[in-house]
């Protein structure tokens, strides 16, 4: 029999806590949808999408009433759209045939105007990069990724010094809204297939046909309880962060098997990240300052997130039969108050959100830098956060925004994309190891086999 | 189905009353139910069981929500199998 407190201790982590399924992602494959004619292609895109995914916001808001968890996105998440168009091109026209469903079926965000081309490139991938400014300017609800790099295959250098190039046109083709194009695409290093978190998210060739992805959230549920032990040691806040991420991840195994089973999908992984929101007691940058620091970005916020990392997925990895995704905690700077807070004190540079990018899931999230920042700087900054990935044998990713006329200040994008500070950064020319091009080779341990 | 009710809020006389009368009417049967001051609130859980009730789940939730706004209290109904994974190995 369920007692008085734990039923009172769940209702108070959704009513006070911010407890919420972050997102109810829907991986469809399109690799079906392959025709002759960009037309075929696009009429097959829009009939599987439309029918597969109609009743995802109705059974999302149908298990929030039922069980009293918010589900705050139901999202989806396609085939690379490079592997799709390799036979007719015209990538723009399935761009806007996904904005459209997303629209019809009224998911937020749709994501997969990928490729994948950590190795080499063909040369319709190289040009399908190139229509990626214009798929972001042209679209509202569309996201887009590419993977550079892997931990198997090192870092392909020629596309690292393009993701350069295309992410100062999207700066400038989004200009009018800040450049928010910018916050709809992602690069990678071992990017993975079951990821349900935009703007990364795309629906891996090696998955089933319709796949049911869940990430969690509640960085306020584990604040909260950490408030309790405030003088407790740091092996009792490593075992209160387990427990909680144990609770959070139950909620999310529920609702990800209602939903699979509800919408006649898969049921992929739960994603075990710790999301924030831009609103107040909804920060993983309060829950580091909570275990001890001043601010996020004094000495010892390395340390704090690796602890925190590390206890979330010990905690949440019993709590489900499958984790996957990227499962960690996630640092998106415009997203999180106390990261906010602390960039805008002068506390948090990019060298120690760097850092801390090599511990914890994914990368250089949601960072504003200077609409003048040289597109080689820009493709630095991704080889960098890539080397980290491959290296590490870890994800990493870089959301950058150089936002096209402004050098400092702030730029809000609304909603859950939040308000970015423009981080200054260091300009110094890295032109000539971007220019070289060619590939990183992978690291040694690549070679396992 | 099982569920759980819960309503939080200032105490006063009669809201057991009003709630149970409102399940009664819709044919749903009272397991459990248990009251107690909480964190400064009057707080009473209530587990049901709404299998013989012609009205389905969300009918009876809204009905609940809705008895909740007239008398002054936050009542939710909630699905029981949400407290059993989180509280449960």
């Amino acid at each position: 029999m369920l007692s008085k407190e734990e039923i009172f201790e769940t209702i108070k982590m959704v009513s006070s806590q911010h407890l919420d399924v972050r997102t109810i992602t829907m991986g469809i494959s399109l690799l079906d949808c392959i025709a002759d004619t960009t037309s075929e292609t696009c009429d097959r895109i829009y009939d599987k999408i439309t029918t597969k995914a109609k009743n995802l916001v109705k059974v999302g808001n149908d298990i929030q009433n039922e069980f009293g968890v918010p589900i705050v996105n139901k999202r989806i998440s396609v085939t690379p759209v490079s592997l799709v168009t390799a036979r007719t091109g015209n990538s723009i026209d399935v761009a806007k045939v996904l904005d459209k469903c997303a629209q019809e079926v009224g998911v937020d965000f749709i994501g997969g105007y990928s490729a994948l081309v950590q190795k080499g490139m063909t040369d319709f991938e190289k040009e399908f990069l190139y229509t990626i400014p214009q798929a972001l300017a042209q679209t509202q609800r569309l996201c887009s990724s590419v993977n550079v790099a892997s931990t198997k295959t090192g870092i392909n250098m020629d596309a690292v010094k393009i993701m350069g190039d295309i992410i100062k046109e999207t700066a400038y083709l989004t200009r009018e809204q800040d450049s928010i194009g910018c916050a709809k695409f992602v690069v990678f290093a071992n990017a993975v297939e079951d990821n349900p978190f935009m703007a990364g998210a795309f629906h891996g060739v090696g998955e089933a046909d319709t796949v049911i992805n869940v990430g969690v959230s509640g960085p306020g549920v584990v604040k909260v309880a950490l408030e309790k032990i405030k003088d407790g040691d740091l092996t009792e806040v490593a075992e209160t962060v387990k427990k909680v991420a144990y609770k959070i991840t139950r909620v999310g195994q529920m609702v990800a098997q209602e939903a699979s089973k509800r919408l006649n999908a898969n049921f992929g992984i739960i994603d075990l990240s710790l999301a924030p929101t831009p609103v107040m007691g909804d920060s993983v940058g309060h829950i580091l300052e909570e275990m001890g620091l001043e601010t996020v970005g004094a000495y010892g916020t390395t340390a704090c997130l690796a602890l925190l990392n590390d206890a979330v997925k010990k905690g949440g990895i019993m709590a489900s039969s499958h984790v996957g995704g990227l499962s960690g905690a996630f640092i998106p700077v415009s997203e999180d108050i106390g990261m906010i807070n602390a960039v805008n004190k002068g506390c948090l540079k990019l060298e120690k959100l760097e850092a801390m990018t090599a511990i914890c899931s994914v990368g250089l999230d949601m960072v504003a830098v200077g609409g003048d920042t040289p597109a080689d700087v820009l493709s630095a900054m991704i080889a960098d956060e890539c080397a980290i990935g491959v290296v590490n044998n870890k994800t990493t990713a870089v959301r950058v925004i150089p936002v096209y006329g402004k050098n400092s200040g702030s730029v809000s994008f609304g909603g859950l994309l939040g308000t970015a500070p423009i981080m200054p950064i260091n300009t110094t020319s890295p032109s000539k190891f971007i220019s070289r091009g060619g590939r990183i080779p992978a690291p040694v341990w690549a070679n396992k086999n | 189905m099982k569920a759980i009710i819960s309503v939080i809020g200032e105490d006063r006389p009669g809201i057991i009353a009003k709630v149970s009368s409102k399940l009664f009417e819709m044919n749903v049967n009272i397991e459990d139910i248990s009251q107690t001051i909480m964190q400064n609130y009057f707080t009473m859980i209530m587990m049901v069981d709404t299998s013989k009730s012609s009205a389905d789940f969300a009918t009876i939730s809204q009905a609940m929500v809705q008895l909740g706004q007239e008398i002054g209290m936050d009542i939710k109904m909630q699905n029981q199998s949400i407290f059993d994974a989180m509280h449960r190995v």
